[in-house]
């Protein structure tokens, strides 16, 4: 029977629709202690003075935790972050204190009892600014943190990390290019807003385990870098991550756990409760990067691109956490699905006053590629030549060079070509611009994208599937169940090789790093690719114990037999066969004798052959495959106050092979309204002083129902030869052309370059004005 | 002080303080976990309930204003027709907003059992759902309305 | 999660509710009124509100009265915003309270709680201001009927103690037409960047006004201004701005001058459906 492909409903199905699907903070219980933070007011300044005194007196708390109780500097990237600010705050929102009481309400009451002196200092609040030559330094230490391979911090400023990509020769591209054009593009921060804000529970028992559970998309990770920063054994570290209410990158940062486990040790390892509210979510809590990006590109006058030199100056913000590995990312893949054979990119990570950055679904990409096809909108407007023409004629193909030297294929790349005719049709592009009436008029922006889910070389994913005394299958996986879906699809990949009903795979939700195989990490569109190559392998080792035993039994060669319907069978002769249940917990003979026992699959993967990015030269290989696209946004703007409504969402994306239809739909639809969402009404607003003013739901508003276009979404499918059925990663790539269509969309419709996020109806019309957001 | 409440269909009682909201005392006291704090600011809707038959965001009242009222929570539904149609049209993804919405279309499919399109948006966007791009959730609102469903309207903005 | 304690008090008559008010304000304890509590509640969580004792004015019968006379509507302030809005008793009043936050969250707001909130957004006072319709208010001195404008001057100026019971229509302003148009800054749930309304009476078309300034507002002599009918409506526009009680607001919703460009616009549409 076959299962890919279908739309085979998420398995968790009804505990979600009926409350039973459990997350972190849904975990009550009498004995745990809560925490909450003291946290800074100031974007910048100095920690003259704690005074925890009136506090810790207060009814029911029982610890206080504060800076001055652990020197530990945390960061995957770099180690630059305390868990609690020691001496120092960098951003409005960073914690100071933690507060561990017997419930919320008393520790929340003593936090705000928590008397901080503290002395402003000057505030960065850009990129821009932070790269001037007075800006204050915000890591007068840099040059003596812990760093990664591919980290190149400039110790005496505020850059936290460069990396460089050259390829070809860029004089002879200026020389070969007829027409030069500058753009720039500038937006700020923004946040993840998942749902379910971060939490944290940790306890430490009397064994020495340390038992931390957490909201987090990477509970693996977790238990290693614990384990690192506190050198504590892994083996005594456990974490366990049940359902996770949406995470888009958000829940990668490791931030909350160290808290938690600080707060726990303070009070002799009793559990403690950590929740954020949602202001602490969004201000406190990592959210999205912001760039300042320049791109020139040189082209011959026909609309071929013989050059392009692109600067990005990303907004680091206080801490650099992931901020220059999404940076490192967005410079692998600067080009865009473009062919341009010379090519020069410097990446600055840049320290600011801000929250500090985690990934954000795309990882650099609607980053890039906002700056990329806005700087190729604007060569089309000086070429004279039509949009969707320039994008067609310099779109890249197999054969040609990636950034970062790979050799593509039509298995590495994907078929961006296909995609964009496709899009040309469903857009009607022809009649992509029209006036309804005096005032309004509708137009509709396109934008190509690429992405190439680019992780540590060494990473991994194993599975486990063992199986019930009625012939039915568990895997188990360290895949997180955030909402994509995974772990269905990769009960349908199981369910397809062994030819039984998706149904009879039972899956396990929640990940327990003490006996659930690792998986790296639930980021980077990469839970179908390695956790499906390992749940294959576990398969087909299972299959293989089985047809041991039936051979056996059945007095015939492995080789001749085959599996299917829940019975092995003999390929020639299906009627000589033995259920799956009579064998996969041993077979008894009639008298009693037992052989085998029982079948327990297990499968790894680790991925092949990747190699880091050279940070001189963008050299490597940084994934097996890019995710090709074109998507297409319409909108109708009223020329008098340029508020727009949000008309059609069009999305053509290779998705080698959908393995479930309405899974794949929903997670391109979702990513888009993400993208949509943001490019149109995200941001945080900072007053002088470098604090947030919208740290809330209702000024930092999100789409609501209604608002959303109407979506069409295909797919075309150019299986890459290495994933599970040619699967390509797609769970981030609905989102990535998203904030440069809109932007087309507008500034087509608003005859003015637009240039910012988010577009805001006021940003537009101060751009019809003259004013800012033009280039 | 002692309060009661119907919640799900039974009686219930608990010592609570006055300033405890009927979202805390649900999830702290009666362990209905399904009642979910997004924003504890009313912006969200992830912890709406029914309380007297109308959609409530739970994070808004004390739960001494709801004593004696007749509580739903996500654990009080069961097969309801807005739970099957959440499921069919895969209008959920990550689950944490779904008791929520699922409580407001179920109040809405009582309230309004033809509700017409302005209606169904002006009940619908009390609630957030950051996964989907809530075209799935309007499937699955107007399968369970019955009223017969409008073409998608490429102009609804 | 409310970080201090308060008691609660529900009373059942105006005159219990008053004397709760007047013992608990004797001991010290701060009491404070609430009906939908919306507001209490979420400021109360974030430290911007605190009180020893809350009263609860939704038990009391007159503060839930919603009736409909030949001459006098009648609305009790702790009825809902969506209880308004769902009687279709009078729909300038029902529309713009439906326009103020989220349908659930209205099922909570209350009338006088929007009327008497701590923001400056206040809409659903604004049919109450076109309509001139009075305002019932008890307190220690008993109860008193006060037209609007006396109370209301960019917020309602209530004697302490005291706390609204109903706002008082003429019935004949329900068939005239009106108009009632919220903006805002691009999401459809959000604080306006202006609310319009207006309310075609025979002797003119009457104005108030949201977000333009920092209280919500009629001013005579904006309206004298719009409804100059020999003038060109850009230029009776271009005099009320010159009227405006205040200068036009600035903040992260809106600067002042696209601020102005939008009531500029939104009151050239109004105008024109109401004059036709």
């Amino acid at each position: 029977m076959e299962t890919i492909g279908q739309s085979v409903p998420k398995k968790e199905s009804p505990d979600k629709v009926s409350g039973a699907a459990m997350y972190t903070a849904d975990r009550i219980e009498a004995r745990m202690l809560h925490a909450r933070y003291v946290i800074s007011p100031y974007a910048h300044a100095r920690i003259a003075g704690v005074d925890a005194a009136e506090a810790s007196r207060m009814p029911g708390v029982r610890a206080i935790v504060t800076g001055q109780d652990s020197d530990v500097l945390t960061g995957e990237e770099l180690r630059d972050r305390p868990v609690i600010a020691r001496d120092r705050v960098r951003y409005q929102g960073e914690i100071v204190a933690v507060v561990v009481a017997d419930t919320e309400a008393q520790a929340k009451g003593a936090a705000d009892a928590v008397r901080v002196r503290y002395e402003p200092l000057p505030v960065v609040h850009s990129p821009a600014a932070a790269l001037r030559p007075d800006a204050p330094i915000l890591h007068e230490r840099l040059g003596e943190y812990v760093r990664g391979a591919g980290v190149i911090p400039i110790p005496g400023t505020n850059v936290a990390s460069v990396i460089r990509i050259a390829k070809g020769d860029m004089e002879q591209g200026w020389a070969e290019s007829e027409i030069v054009v500058d753009n720039r593009v500038t937006f700020g921060p923004s946040d993840h807003a998942a749902m379910e804000t971060r939490s944290a529970i940790c306890e430490i028992r009397p064994d020495g385990h340390i038992v931390i559970e957490s909201s987090t998309q990477v509970p693996f990770a977790v238990k290693k870098y614990i384990a690192s920063y506190f050198g504590i054994d892994s083996g005594f570290i456990i974490v366990k991550t049940p359902f996770v209410g949406g995470a888009y990158g958000g829940k990668t940062a490791i931030h909350l756990e160290p808290i938690a486990y600080l707060a726990s040790r303070a009070v002799g390892g009793r559990k403690v409760k950590l929740v954020n509210t949602r202001e602490e979510d969004m201000v406190t809590s990592p959210g999205r990067i912001g760039l300042d990006a320049v791109v020139r590109l040189g082209s011959t006058r026909d609309g071929r691109i013989q050059a392009a030199q692109i600067l990005y100056h990303f907004d680091g913000g206080a801490y650099n956490d992931k901020s220059s590995d999404v940076a490192r990312a967005a410079a692998a893949d600067c080009s865009g699905p473009y062919a341009i054979r010379n090519l020069h990119c410097e990446c600055l990570t840049v320290y600011t006053n801000h929250t500090f950055p985690a990934a954000f679904r795309g990882y650099g990409h609607s980053e890039l590629t906002m700056a990329m096809e806005r700087a190729i909108d604007k060569l089309a407007d000086t070429l004279g030549m039509d949009p969707w023409d320039v994008r067609m004629i310099n779109s890249i193909k197999p054969g040609d060079i990636a950034p970062t030297r790979d050799r593509l294929t039509r298995s590495n790349l994907g078929d961006i070509q296909t995609c964009l005719r496709r899009l040309k049709e469903l857009s009607d592009w022809e009649s992509s611009f029209s006036r309804v009436d005096d005032y309004k008029v509708r137009a509709t922006g396109i934008s190509c994208f690429w992405k190439n889910s680019s992780i540590d070389s060494d990473a991994g994913s194993g599975a486990i599937l063992l199986f019930n005394p009625d012939g039915s299958v568990n895997l188990e996986t360290g895949v997180v169940e955030i909402g994509t879906g995974t772990k269905t699809v990769l009960a349908q990949m199981v369910a397809e090789r062994f030819g039984m009903s998706v149904d009879r795979v039972h899956v396990k939700f929640a990940v327990n790093t003490l006996d659930t195989p690792e998986h790296w990490k639930t980021v980077a569109s990469r839970g179908t690719f390695m956790a499906g190559r390992a749940a294959l392998k576990a398969a087909d080792d299972a299959i293989r114990q089985l047809k041991d035993i039936a051979a056996a039994v059945l007095k015939v060669v492995p080789e001749d037999l085959a599996i299917g319907g829940e019975k092995v069978f003999l390929r020639d002769d299906p009627s000589l066969s033995i259920p799956v249940k009579d064998i996969c917990y041993g077979y008894k003979y009639p008298n009693g004798h037992a052989i085998g026992g029982q079948i327990i699959g297990r499968g790894v993967y680790i991925q092949r052959r990747i190699e880091p990015l050279n940070p001189l030269t963008g050299e490597g290989t940084p994934g097996p495959e890019w995710g090709v696209g074109a998507q297409a946004v319409e909108i109708e703007l009223d020329l008098r106050d340029c508020s727009y409504r949000l008309l059609r969402s069009i999305s053509v994306i290779d998705a080698g092979r959908v393995l479930n239809l309405k899974g794949a739909l929903g997670q391109v639809m979702g990513a888009s309204a993400m993208g949509l969402s943001y490019a149109s009404r995200e941001a945080f607003y900072y007053n002088a002083d470098g604090q947030v003013l919208d740290p809330t739901l209702r000024d930092y508003t999100l789409m609501r129902y209604g608002e959303n276009p109407a979506y069409t979404v295909e797919f075309i499918e150019n299986p890459c030869l290495e994933a599970p059925f040619g699967a390509r990663a797609l769970g981030e790539h609905g989102l990535i052309g998203m904030p440069a269509a809109l932007a087309s969309a507008v500034s087509r419709a608003a005859g003015v370059r637009l240039n910012v996020l988010p577009l805001f109806p006021e940003t537009v019309w101060r751009a019809r004005n003259g004013g800012e957001g033009t280039s | 002080m002692r309060l009661e409440w119907r919640i799900n269909g039974e009686g219930r009682s608990a010592d609570i303080r006055p300033a405890d909201l009927l979202l805390d005392v649900l999830r702290e006291s009666f362990g209905l976990t399904g009642a979910k704090p997004g924003c504890r600011n009313g912006d969200c809707g992830a912890c709406t309930v029914m309380a007297n038959g109308l959609p409530m965001k739970s994070c808004l009242m004390l739960a001494v204003e709801a004593a004696g009222q007749d509580i739903v929570t996500i654990e009080g539904l069961a097969n309801a027709p807005a739970q099957r149609a959440f499921i069919e049209m895969f209008a959920f993804q990550c689950g944490y907003c779904t008791p929520g919405f699922i409580l407001n279309v179920h109040a809405l499919s009582l309230a309004h059992p033809q509700a017409d399109e302005a209606t169904v948006r002006s009940w619908l966007q009390s609630n957030i759902c950051r996964c989907t791009s809530y075209e799935e959730i309007r499937e699955a609102v107007y399968s369970v309305l019955g009223s017969a469903r409008g073409t998608i309207d490429a102009t609804n903005g | 999660m409310i970080g201090f304690d308060f008691d609660y008090y529900r009373p059942s008559s105006i005159e219990e509710a008053v004397s709760v008010y007047q013992r608990l304000e004797g001991q010290g304890r701060h009491p404070v009124y609430l009906s939908g509590s919306t507001e209490f509640i979420t400021f109360a969580r974030v430290g911007l509100m605190c009180s020893g004792a809350v009263i609860d004015l939704k038990g009391i019968p007159e503060c839930r009265m919603l009736a409909a006379g030949e001459r006098e509507m009648t609305f009790g302030a702790a009825l809902t915003l969506s209880e308004l809005d769902d009687s279709k008793a009078f729909p300038l009043l029902g529309d713009t309270g439906a326009g103020i936050a989220d349908r659930t969250s209205r099922n909570k707001i209350t009338l006088g709680g929007n009327v008497c909130s701590r923001l400056i957004y206040k809409e659903a006072v604004l049919p109450l201001l076109l309509t001139d319709s009075d305002v019932v208010v008890a307190g220690s001195s008993g109860i008193r009927r006060v037209p609007i404008s006396r109370l209301f001057d960019r917020e309602m100026r209530l004697g302490r103690g005291e706390f609204l019971v109903q706002f008082i229509v003429g019935s004949s302003y329900r068939s005239l037409p009106y108009a009632s148009v919220k903006k805002r800054k691009a999401s459809a749930i959000d604080y306006p960047v202006v609310t319009v309304t207006a309310l075609a009476a025979p002797q003119g078309v009457r104005y108030a006004f949201s977000g333009l300034c920092a209280f919500p507002f009629r001013s005579e002599a904006v309206e004298r201004a719009l409804n100059e009918r020999g003038l060109p409506p850009e230029e009776r526009i271009r005099l009320a701005a010159g009227m405006l009680p205040e200068p036009i607001l600035s903040d992260v919703k809106a600067s002042a001058d696209y601020r102005e460009l939008v009531w500029r616009l939104t009151l050239t549409d109004v105008m024109e459906a109401l004059e036709s």
